[in-house]
């Protein structure tokens, strides 16, 4: 008994430290103090010229678009074009409405990626990372948005989406899309600072706005805020995403993970003792 | 002995080792088998289509798509697969914990299935990932994302492989006659069998925790935060249902190798296991049942899919649970491995609705597995079965070593 007993310890210790002791982690991404990065896309200052597409084309080393937008036809981000501009017919006539990354306070990627590969930086870009990513595409499963997308045709393939020209914000420069936008429908700043500026521009022209901000509350509130004109399941917005964020979906499980890893081993060892004890004596060898 | 003799024997034992292990590698038994006939074609366009996905990417093979990243190679070969090799941890429980020592005969049969399922299911998990050359990072710890739930599962993956491969390896020291080894080992089972159930517990349930993000995208009537623990039940019964489907096929095929008093005991067993199943079954409905009434969703249960999840319910939980319990009544072995096979049926079908059918339900492409996807997955089984079969037939599984074959070290002595 005590050799099984000893046995088991040196396989529980071996191996199961560097579980439990990775798994008692906090499942959250960490909550950084330097002030998040965001952008605010304003539909109603926006005319579907696609120089954003075209600006995002060239920054990212794509093909330039072929389609442009059209009424009522849903064009989604591809692994060419990680940002679309789409048009609705509305209550309030024509509407334009960029699409990309939510760049997710709390992004479901980032919580899905078992390699760190989708990673949310401290400065609010969710990125991409090659020498990481194993392609497991667990992030396109659990993304609210879809907005991962996949090389299928490619042996050796990359996970593409907006990185909120994470690059250029590193070289002092603002994302590309927002420096090319003639109506200046696209702004850069800190999340706070844009949703203080969206609040003021609501409350300034009322009649304009539609009072809500889109990506406030969001999946836990993202860093792409939307304003628009009408309600925003006018213009193609899924309002039924939760508010919570989704990695809260799946902390109950990988919390109750230590504990089990804990007890279970424990359990056992009790109910083998106790099953395994009155014969002990006339056989020697239990295991 | 004087030392010169010892090293000499020393020698020739070694020798004697490597020609029984060369012996061993030589295929036994008829080469033109029905089996033989429909495997091998299949293993090999099977591998053709792995060399196309690798040298083409995933898109040249299968018909996974932008809204639909994971399918058959992830809902049927992982999910499913690994509900199917719960057995190995249920009888391991039953036999090391419970001391339940009637189940002993078919745990060897079963820890190697388990082994052999994880070994195969688990790894086409390799076969879906997109850059498979990056999975040594979340292994060595250059980059581990620890609040992945895939990050849990695989790491659990490959541990339960360790821990079924220590509780398998007596029987492989036993085949080559190391009987030290033997013992060692055997002095280990206890350990790896509990580190085992405990892995088990979390990544059968941590299969179902996968999904808990995908709340927008699947069905209502499947997607419900309990999906974990709805998991780890129903891979109870599905784990027992295969050990009695595997076993009434393995104790048939193999039938030589089984003893007249081990086939009868064998008939026993499975009643024991009925017993279990319809026991984890009842629970396993109790919670579908709190769950529906909880999320009120009776509403659906009026639409297709409403009618497709009765079906699933109905026809593949109850029935087989009523059927498992009559048996059990009747003493009717048949009726045991008929719930037995519609047990497999409803875990399919439960797990492919959470990750292939119910997944974008609404969407107006349905993603459908292309022919190359399937032939892909038959020809892991099969490959299993091969190896399954290579393993049977040489070492001590079904039955003790003396009743077919001397142990080698008797052999080697003999010669001397
Ligand atoms: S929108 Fe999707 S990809 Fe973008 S940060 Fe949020 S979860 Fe990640
Ligand atoms: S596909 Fe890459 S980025 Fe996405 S979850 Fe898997 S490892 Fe992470």
């Amino acid at each position: 008994m005590s050799i099984n007993r000893r046995n088991f310890l040196k396989t529980l210790g071996v191996t199961g430290t560097s579980i439990i002791g990775a798994r008692s982690l906090s499942a959250s991404p960490s909550v950084s103090t330097v002030e998040m990065k965001a952008v605010l896309i304003d539909t109603t200052r926006c005319m579907g010229c696609q120089s954003c597409e075209y600006a995002c084309a060239e920054a990212n080393d794509l093909p330039e678009p072929e389609d442009y937008p059209e009424v009522d036809v849903n064009r989604a981000t591809t692994t060419e074009q990680l940002t679309v501009v789409n048009g609705y017919d509305t209550s309030e006539g024509e509407i334009y409405v960029k699409k990309q990354c939510f760049h997710c306070n709390q992004p479901a990627c980032d919580a899905a990626c078992l390699t760190k590969a989708m990673h949310k930086t401290d400065d609010g870009p969710v990125i991409w990372r090659e020498e990481k990513c194993m392609g497991c595409r667990y992030c396109m499963v659990s993304c609210p948005f879809e907005v991962p997308k996949f090389e299928y045709d490619s042996p050796v393939p990359s996970i593409r989406k907006c990185t909120m020209c994470y690059d250029r914000q590193q070289e002092g420069e603002i994302p590309a899309c927002v420096e090319n936008c003639p109506n200046e429908a696209i702004a850069f700043g800190t999340r706070r600072e844009l949703l203080t500026e969206a609040r003021r521009r609501i409350s300034e022209s009322p009649d304009q706005y539609y009072n809500y901000i889109y990506g406030e509350k969001e999946a836990g509130g993202t860093g792409v805020l939307y304003l628009a004109s009408v309600p925003f399941e006018e213009v193609g917005f899924d309002t039924t995403v939760q508010k919570e964020s989704y990695p809260e979906k799946t902390k109950g499980f990988l919390y109750s993970v230590p504990s089990i890893f804990v007890l279970w081993p424990m359990m056992l060892l009790g109910l083998y003792k106790s099953t395994n004890d009155k014969e002990s004596e006339d056989t020697g060898d239990q295991a | 002995m004087s030392q010169i003799e010892t090293v000499a024997s020393a020698e020739a034992q070694a020798d004697s080792r490597w020609r029984f292990l060369l012996s061993e590698l030589k295929p036994k038994g008829k080469i033109f088998t029905p089996f033989n006939i429909v495997s091998v074609p299949i293993i090999i366009l099977g591998l053709i289509i792995i060399f196309i996905r690798f040298w083409k990417g995933l898109g040249a093979v299968t018909n996974l798509s932008q809204t639909v990243p994971w399918g058959l190679w992830i809902g049927f070969d992982v999910v499913t697969g690994v509900a199917f090799a719960g057995g190995a941890y249920v009888l391991t429980f039953m036999v090391y914990v419970l001391n339940l020592k009637k189940y002993e005969p078919i745990v060897r049969v079963t820890v190697l299935n388990g082994f052999l399922a994880y070994l195969f299911y688990a790894g086409a998990l390799l076969l879906d990932l997109g850059r498979p050359w990056n999975v040594i990072n979340p292994i060595i710890g250059n980059s581990f994302g620890t609040s992945s739930v895939l990050f849990l599962v695989a790491w659990h993956f490959m541990l339960y492989m360790l821990a079924t491969l220590i509780e398998f390896s007596p029987a492989v020291a036993e085949w080559l006659g190391m009987e030290r080894a033997r013992r060692i080992l055997k002095g280990m089972t206890i350990g790896a069998v509990i580190f085992g159930i405990t892995l088990s517990t979390l990544h059968q349930s941590g299969l179902g925790a996968l999904y808990l993000m995908a709340v927008d995208k699947i069905h209502p009537l499947w997607y419900t935060e309990f999906i974990p623990i709805l998991f780890f039940v129903s891979s109870i019964f599905a784990g027992l249902s295969m050990v009695i489907f595997e076993g009434s096929i393995t104790y048939r095929v193999f039938s030589e190798k089984v003893s007249d008093k081990d086939h009868k005991h064998h008939d026993k067993l499975i009643f024991g296991m009925a017993k279990v199943c319809a026991g984890a079954m009842f629970a396993y409905l109790f919670l579908k049942l709190l769950i529906l009434v909880h999320e009120q969703q009776w509403a659906l249960l009026s639409t297709g899919f409403g009618a497709w999840y009765l079906l699933e319910i109905v026809g593949f939980v109850i029935l087989p649970m009523i059927l498992f319990i009559s048996s059990i009544k009747q003493h009717n072995l048949v009726l045991s491995k008929i719930a037995a096979v519609l047990t497999l049926v409803g875990i399919i079908l439960n797990r492919l609705n959470i990750t292939v059918i119910g997944f974008h339900w609404d969407a107006a492409v349905r993603y459908v597995p292309t022919w190359m996807e399937i032939v892909v997955t038959l020809a892991i089984i099969f490959i299993e079965i091969w190896v399954f079969r290579w393993v049977i037939l040489r070492m001590p599984v079904l039955s003790k070593l003396s009743k077919y074959r001397k142990p080698l070290t008797h052999q080697i002595n003999e010669a001397e």
